[in-house]
């Protein structure tokens, strides 16, 4: 019995070297080479593997900075500048720093302002109604709210706000990867540089159509009037196709155009509340007064005022 | 009797208007007229905001190879040339024209009388039709002078004349081969001419008896027509099945009919060529369906192109209460949409108010595996996989199960038990994977 017992610890001992042995020649023989820093690289990034760089997760990034000189167009916008100087400091080289962005909805056209046509009973996602027809409201270019974007957004910085239909912007988790942006067949999502406080002003419409036209679907749309663009003293706004659009890079937070615009197309948030005296002075006009949620529209009760004016 | 061999599906008839003739609609007050109507570039406009038109006058021009011309369906004054909503659901370039009187060309032979004899010669009969702007209108809206001009080093054979009309409720063609059948021999003839084949197949599903006995009886005063009566199937009315039905060839994967000597029209189109021929007549109006289980009168108008739909609507006994979903085209392939005040353009066959209690859609339930949507599908795809590829966007499998081969014809979400949306997605994926292949040839 003890024999027996002796003899296969003995066979198997042998077979395990001559295994081990077999292993470690070939080991060596096919031994493929990687570089060690691009472990180091991507233990430094933020391991969300979110697609935000343009590559296929963070290790095929982690090759790319290994692999690039100067770190042209190789930038992580999740871990930010903070993430890129120890980055650069792993490889010896100058980091590479970029504005902090953040994601924004273009489009303020919630229930109230913007009355559905007909409806619409198909495959709820917002690709797919985009590839059928322009939408169940009279804007061809406004938010589908099937939340296309909320599926991907990896950093839950995007919500559905049940009462407007939107997707709202949680600032504090957005990392400005950029999912949102591909996501959305409708190209409404902007990332812009993120600025002191989270402060934000933005032309909240993506309507080419003709300013008529889209008011008469949407009573928050944009209707390209220029009262925007003559106020602004840093011309940080430019005019599209019956559209305003403010740069980012530009702006300076001044507020002029906030009050001016006719439809309150351009939403303020992260500022305190306004002065008496700016409101009075902008009395013909509904003012916006700015809150912290983003989702909340400025001043509904103007709008509905000015649409009966309109009637 | 014959038929496709693969897949096919057997949805209720319901051809309402199957025998109440084609009714003349008078044009409307106002029509929008898409330039984009047909596949391939958008034609350019050739008239400007306040120019005066009359019926048949070419008012934007085929802009390349791939494109066709349109014409003025009615006579008065261009309003605008503006983005309307077109059938897409989307706002697309339209001319808009304000109607006076029906003032038409001079040129245009408007009796009725069957004009037999035709001395023009295949290139000129190529030409006539280019001009006339004549594109198919079984759907696909292709323009009938590029599959006349067949590719060097490939021959045709037969015409493959399309009398099938699968689609449930839709009785255009129906019809049309009961009203103008002499019309549309002779349509076939000039088209024989042109593709310079001997051979001439008319295919008719066999719930047309009327249809097929009087084709039949017609073809037999003309050289080398023959009417062809095919089990009754859904999609017998698609090319490729109608080749494999009619010829037993079944077309390459990615290739055309031409490739196994077929070239197929429908007889809309067939009787588009021989006005245009014989007639000098340009396409600028068609036969459209207007039915449904609750419209009055279900009815077969003659409509001019940019004609609003709800003109017609209104002639078949108004919108019925109870209207749910209004599609262009019939329930399988039809498009719905979501204003009435959209125009009838070339490729519309049909209108179809649909119930609200038909037209709702079931809740989409997790995929069971029963494959029968593999079972049904026509060209032998597996939708069942190529739903959640789509979905998860993986492309490049997509192509590598030739989701490009999709005819879009509707059996796999027709027969799914589980009511998934299917087609929505393989359409979703198709137009992808097309993209793909083009930024892939581009570079």
């Amino acid at each position: 019995m003890s024999t027996v017992v002796i003899y296969t610890i003995i066979t198997l001992i042998t077979l395990g070297a001559f295994a081990a042995m077999v292993l470690y020649f070939v080991a060596q023989k096919f031994k493929v080479f990687e570089d060690p820093r691009i472990d180091e690289v991507e233990a430094a990034l933020p391991g969300a593997n979110c697609g935000g760089c343009g590559f296929a997760g963070c290790r095929n990034f982690a090759e790319a900075l290994v692999r690039s000189e100067d770190f042209a167009d190789l930038f992580c916008p999740v871990g930010g500048n903070e993430t890129m100087a120890g980055v650069a400091k792993i490889l010896g080289r100058e980091p590479a720093t970029q504005d902090p962005l953040v994601a924004v909805l273009r489009c303020n056209g919630a229930c109230e302002f913007r009355p559905k046509t007909n409806n619409y009973d198909g495959t709820a996602t917002c690709t797919i109604e985009s590839a059928l027809y322009g939408g169940d409201t009279g804007c061809q270019y406004g938010c589908l709210g099937h939340g296309d974007c909320v599926e991907v957004c990896q950093f839950d910085a995007l919500h559905m706000d049940p009462v407007t239909g939107l997707p709202v912007v949680d600032d504090a988790k957005c990392t400005a990867c950029g999912a949102c942006v591909r996501a959305c067949p409708r190209n409404l999502f902007e990332l812009r540089k993120r600025q002191k406080k989270d402060r934000k002003i933005y032309v909240a419409c993506m309507n080419e159509d003709k300013g008529g036209l889209a008011r008469k679907y949407c009573a928050v749309a944009c209707t390209g009037c220029t009262l925007c663009f003559k106020v602004c003293p840093f011309e940080a706004i430019t005019m599209g196709t019956n559209l305003a659009f403010i740069d980012s890079e530009k702006c300076r937070l001044c507020r002029k155009c906030v009050p001016v615009c006719p439809t309150n197309a351009i939403i303020e948030t992260g500022f305190p509340p306004r002065k008496e005296q700016v409101q009075t002075e902008s009395s013909s006009v509904p003012s916006a007064e700015s809150t912290d949620n983003t989702a909340e529209p400025a001043g509904d009760k103007d709008i509905s005022k000015n649409l009966k004016k309109e009637e | 009797m014959k038929t496709f061999s693969r897949g096919g599906v057997h949805p209720p008839e319901n051809k309402l208007s199957a025998t109440t003739g084609i009714q003349a609609l008078p044009p409307p007050q106002s029509v929008k007229i898409p330039l984009s109507q047909h596949l391939g570039v958008p034609a350019k406009p050739a008239v400007n905001k306040g120019d005066m038109v009359r019926v048949g006058q070419i008012i934007a021009s085929g802009d390349g190879f791939v494109s066709s011309n349109i014409h003025s369906s009615v006579s008065g004054k261009v309003l605008k040339i503006d983005n309307e909503l077109d059938p897409t659901g989307y706002k697309r370039p339209c001319i808009v024209i304000e109607v006076s009187g029906d003032d038409w060309m001079e040129t245009i032979d408007q009796s009725t009388k069957l004009v037999k004899e035709t001395n023009s010669e295949p290139e000129s009969i190529i030409s006539k039709i280019r001009e006339a702007g004549i594109v198919g209108l079984g759907g696909a809206t292709f323009p009938s002078h590029v599959k006349l001009s067949v590719p060097r080093g490939k021959k045709a054979e037969y015409l493959i004349v399309n009398g099938v009309e699968c689609e449930p409720f839709l009785t255009a063609d129906h019809a049309l081969m009961l009203e103008k059948g002499e019309e549309i021999m002779v349509g076939t003839q000039i088209l024989k001419k042109a593709l310079k084949v001997k051979k001439a197949l008319i295919g008719i599903e066999n719930n047309k008896q009327d249809a097929i006995r009087h084709m039949a009886d017609l073809a037999r005063n003309y050289d080398g027509i023959e009417v062809f009566a095919l089990k009754v199937k859904y999609p017998q009315g698609g090319e490729k099945q109608l080749i494999k039905a009619l010829l037993d060839m079944e077309v390459p994967s990615g290739g055309l009919p031409v490739d196994v000597g077929a070239v197929a029209f429908n007889v809309g189109t067939v009787f588009a060529v021989y006005e245009a021929v014989q007639k000098n007549k340009p396409l600028f109006e068609r036969v459209v369906t207007v039915t449904g289980t609750s419209v009055r009168n279900p009815s077969n108008f003659r409509a001019r192109i940019g004609t609003p739909i709800s003109a017609l609507i209104e002639a078949s006994g108004g919108m019925p209460e109870d209207t749910g979903k209004i599609l262009l085209g019939g329930p399988m392939m039809g498009k719905a949409v979501g204003d009435i005040a959209i125009p009838v353009i070339k490729g519309t066959s049909g209108i179809l108010l649909m119930p609200g209690i038909e037209s709702k859609r079931r809740k989409i339930q997790p995929c069971i595996r029963c494959a029968k949507c593999i079972t049904v599908c026509p060209m032998g795809l597996e939708p069942y996989l190529l739903m959640p590829l789509s979905e998860k966007s993986m492309f490049d499998r997509l192509e590598e199960n030739k989701v490009l081969d999709c005819i879009e014809c509707g059996s796999c979400s027709y027969i799914c038990p589980a009511s998934r949306p299917l087609l929505d997605y393989i359409r979703l994926g198709k137009a992808n994977v097309s993209k793909l292949i083009r930024t892939r040839k581009s570079q």
